[in-house]
């Protein structure tokens, strides 16, 4: 009811002195942004400095580094952050080069442009779940379909999901499968912004379309580029739900990320001060990949 | 000689990359089509693709039967639109003050509502299950929203809405004798439709996915959603066949992609909006 009032009154043209009116403005002001910020401050502020706490103090109280000992000693939190950068490393370029060509061809002059452009997009709106169940079977040894496509050719089957140096790999066949659509819009949108004017003058010159797609357009495309890089690399460290259905991280943590790493911490070794460690090392490598991402967008204006 | 050549490369190249793209494309639809297949028949004709196979309801049946889905369906549906309307309500407010209001410490504001760009709430799922915990919200819909109630990128999307509203509108309004939040319902909210539009799709799109939070958080299938459903069903060892799993897959994803396939347009566009940040 305050709340109402005070605006109303903010608003009513009551000539006053300007240091009353912008008074009146920041009551109002804070007023207006107090749900927001309550709710952020409860469910996003408030962890992180919990986990600070946490990780610095002993189960049963009194600072010590004992977390983060045993974090620097965690051969299985090596695994999985090392997994984590081979996830992204081979994701990330993976579906950022389909795209593109998703996106090249897409807006050239093919046949079927509206169903290309839907079967591209189509996996970005199925939950992950469901995209990782239908995967699963894909995968099934023997029995599933890409074994039976192996074996039409004389090829032994595997069992993808259940060897070390497969389960990951499989992994990110869904992962690229699931975002490539999704990055192709922001290629496609950056193609079409492009002036036709630069096909033309590259044509005129006698330069080759490789030529042209190398020294124009995929210049041109670098900020759509970089700025697709940060939002796939933050996500590779945010997806588990793949994870959750095909693998459970296994075998022997070969297919786990961090935070799935951080989930059996918490919930099934319930150690929530060892996970609160590992909540800060996410936290962080998120922070660092937003003040990149910032950077690519300054530099993104500038390129305008 | 030498452009008849070259235009014959060309062509060449050409056919090239568009077998490469039809076969991409189909590679692509391979998993949703086969999903599609084997939840409309029998177990023996899972992956016999023969057009004489005989079509059936039963898998769907058999899933709906085999997992609360029905309760689990509400439980999305309550959440999704539970979470969409209250993230509507406290953004539009917040977005209105950062866009029209020249309150002290407004930078500070809008920097605290950032940070949850870059860490949403679902990353830190250790701490905000003990807060739920301590509030006794643990197995309830409201535990699996309220973290997502206030959202950054809302709050972000229409501050840029409102702020290209023109000021003659707004001060017209205000002759008239109108307060600010009257204006605010008047003149800012439906100018900014389309932002709320593409927002919505986007809040729904992303909350009907959502697996991890949910897992943590509740318990008992009263309180969780399809997803959550799905995952346990897909980790049963024994019973589910193939043709069933994939039936409660399609019951999962249709109201998605049914909406996917009628609002095409406007998806790719709040999907362009909602990447752009």
């Amino acid at each position: 009811m305050s709340r109402t009032s005070v605006i109303a009154a903010g608003a009513a043209a009551v000539p006053g002195t300007a240091a009353a009116r912008a008074r009146r403005d920041t009551i109002g002001g804070w007023a207006l942004v107090a749900p927001s910020l309550v709710v952020i401050a409860a469910f996003t502020l408030y962890p992180v400095v919990l986990s600070l706490v946490h990780a610095f103090t002993a189960p049963r109280g009194g600072v010590t580094l004992q977390q983060v000992h045993a974090m620097v000693d965690d051969e299985v939190l090596h695994k999985v952050f090392v997994n984590n950068l081979v996830f992204a490393a081979v994701t990330v370029p993976a579906s950022i080069v389909i795209a593109l060509a998703m996106a090249l061809w897409v807006n050239g002059k093919i046949r079927g442009r509206a169903f290309l452009r839907l079967a591209f997009f189509t996996p970005t709106v199925l939950p992950m779940v469901a995209a990782a169940s239908i995967w699963l079977y894909f995968y099934t040894p023997s029995y599933g379909p890409i074994d039976r496509l192996l074996h039409v050719f004389g090829l032994p089957g595997h069992n993808w999901l259940g060897t070390p140096e497969t389960a990951l790999p499989a992994i990110m066949v869904v992962t690229i499968w699931k975002e490539a659509g999704f990055f192709m819009i922001f290629y496609l949108a950056g193609l079409q912004n492009m002036a036709p004017e630069l096909e033309e003058a590259s044509r005129l010159e006698g330069a080759s379309a490789w030529y042209h797609f190398r020294r124009v357009t995929l210049p041109l495309l670098m900020p759509t580029t970089l700025f697709v890089m940060v939002v796939a690399m933050t996500a590779s460290f945010k997806q588990v739900e793949h994870i959750f259905v095909m693998t459970r991280g296994g075998p022997d943590n070969a297919s786990s990320l961090l935070l799935y790493y951080i989930y059996k911490v918490a919930f099934t070794f319930y150690d929530e001060h060892y996970a609160a460690v590992l909540t800060l090392v996410l936290v962080a490598t998120l922070l660092l990949l937003a003040f990149l991402q910032f950077r690519v967008l300054e530099r993104r204006i500038h390129y305008r | 000689m030498r452009t008849t050549d070259s235009t014959r490369w060309t062509g060449a190249l050409r056919a090239l990359s568009a077998a490469a793209a039809w076969l991409c494309a189909l590679a692509w639809l391979a998993p949703l089509a086969y999903a599609l297949w084997a939840s409309l028949h029998g177990a023996a004709d899972e992956t016999r693709f023969a057009l004489d196979a005989p079509w059936t309801l039963a898998n769907f049946v058999d899933a709906w039967h085999a997992a609360p889905f029905g309760r689990y369906y509400v439980n999305t549906v309550l959440l999704v639109l539970g979470i969409l309307v209250v993230q509507l309500v406290l953004s539009t407010l917040a977005a209105y003050a950062f866009a029209t209001v020249p309150f002290r410490g407004n930078g500070v504001a809008f920097w605290l509502v950032l940070v949850q760009l870059v860490i949403a709430p679902d990353v830190l799922i250790s701490e905000n299950y003990n807060t739920m915990a301590k509030l006794g919200l643990v197995d309830t819909l409201a535990a699996i929203g309220l973290p997502f109630f206030a959202s950054a990128f809302a709050i972000f999307l229409l501050r840029q809405a409102f702020k290209a509203v023109p000021k003659e509108l707004d001060e017209a309004a205000e002759i008239e004798g109108c307060s600010r939040l009257l204006r605010l319902w008047k003149v800012y909210v439906p100018l900014a439709r389309p932002t709320y539009v593409a927002f919505a799709l986007v809040s729904v799109a992303a909350h009907w996915n959502m697996l991890l939070w949910p897992i943590v958080v509740t318990n008992r299938p009263e309180s969780r959603p399809l997803t959550v459903g799905l995952a346990i069903f897909a980790g049963q060892e024994a019973g589910v066949s193939w043709s069933m799993l994939s039936a409660a897959t399609v019951i999962i994803i249709a109201p998605l992609l049914v909406a996917f396939l009628v609002f095409q347009r406007q998806f790719v566009q709040s999907f362009m909006r909602a990447g752009i940040r």
